[in-house]
């Protein structure tokens, strides 16, 4: 019944690199990429004073909000939003339409760079994506849960 | 929808917290925010109207500990309960992994919660999830109140099909942790059923 997203090492590096290549080639302070349901996964850049958790929750809901006024509006989905601060500006994409891209940039970029980058790193990240698909769906890697017993999900409770 | 990091070791999952306006779904989670280490969560986020009504969602991300070597974390999310938020509660219900249905014991709210808890199952369909097939809690708040229904009542109306139940008193406490725990457990046997 639960559906499940599966991230292995191997894509996660693949996905690290795309993001470090987009941080440094559009002049971004920070990168994230977050599943749809506001959980990060990947990151690059100036990500310490980030709180990185809250972010993702709250652009996953800005998201869904947005894709459901698309809905309302008869359009498939606004594939990007930006928005313009004073210092920091935002960026967001959705890929694929499996996870959300989110370029945070300053005064050292522009929207139209960032654009141009993220096309570019997006076309990247859907192939990464398709793979990471394929292997989840045919179940080739071990379960981490199979080996998992009652008591290991009671001692997780126990005071 | 789980989202399992073989990379960082992680298991993270999703919980909703659902029922009528004012039934304390807020209040849980403020409550275990506030009785929850600093190292074990992170920051609670309400996006609520000038009147400290949910307008959008409750957020709490929380560290449970390890599991054979699996960092354990669930996403903690309310729903707005008033009746004209719909689209929003289906929203935040979309990847949902097991849900805490908070029922106002009050009989002035039964109305409500009954609403409620049709509301719910509802918008649960239409997102393909069968609210009997899910990891799923029923809490009845609001125990202390005067006008509170006696416990049987309650099952009768809100828990035909005998999910853990539990009695609460969300402001002080009783119940949250118990209610938690056992979502929170679901969660994790029905993971283990798919893996």
């Amino acid at each position: 019944m639960i559906q499940q997203l599966v991230m292995y090492e191997e894509e996660l590096s693949q996905i690290n690199n795309v993001c470090e290549i987009l941080h440094r080639d559009s002049n971004a302070r920070a990168v994230l990429v977050i599943d749809k349901n506001g959980q990060a996964f990947a990151q690059a850049g100036e990500v310490e004073q980030l709180d990185v958790t809250s972010l993702s929750s709250l652009t996953a809901g800005n998201v869904a909000a947005t894709g459901a006024i698309a809905s309302l509006l008869s359009e498939k989905e606004f594939a990007g939003q930006f928005h313009e601060g004073e210092k920091t500006n935002v960026h967001i994409s959705i890929v694929g339409q499996r996870v959300i891209m989110v370029v945070l940039f300053d005064e050292r970029s522009s929207l139209g760079l960032v654009r141009l980058r993220v096309r570019k790193a997006t076309a990247e990240l859907v192939n990464i994506l398709d793979v990471l698909a394929k292997k989840s769906a045919s179940g080739s890697q071990p379960s981490v849960f199979s080996e998992i017993t009652d008591d290991d999900i009671d001692n997780l409770f126990n005071d | 929808m789980s989202f399992i990091n073989y990379s960082s070791r992680e298991i993270n999952c999703k919980i909703v917290y659902y029922g009528p306006g004012l039934c304390g779904k807020t209040t849980n989670l403020q409550y275990i925010y506030n009785k929850t280490n600093p190292e074990a969560k992170g920051k609670m986020i309400s996006l609520a109207t000038e009147t400290e009504r949910t307008l959008f969602f409750d957020f709490l991300p929380l560290s449970l500990g390890e599991i054979r070597g699996f960092k354990t974390r669930f996403h903690l999310y309310t729903v707005p309960g008033q009746v004209f938020y719909d689209a929003s509660r289906k929203l935040i219900l979309k990847g949902v992994d097991g849900v805490v249905y908070v029922g106002d014991s009050q009989l002035e709210r039964m109305e409500a919660n009954i609403e409620s808890l049709e509301n719910l199952r509802s918008n649960l369909q239409e997102q393909g999830y069968d609210l009997d097939k899910l990891p799923y809690v029923v809490q009845y708040n609001k125990r202390d109140l005067p006008n509170a229904i006696p416990m049987d009542e309650l099952e009768a109306a809100l828990n035909p099909t005998k999910m853990p139940s539990f009695e609460a008193v969300a402001p002080k406490g009783h119940g949250v942790f118990d209610t938690l725990k056992a979502v929170a457990k679901l969660v994790l046997t029905e993971l283990r059923k798919g893996g």
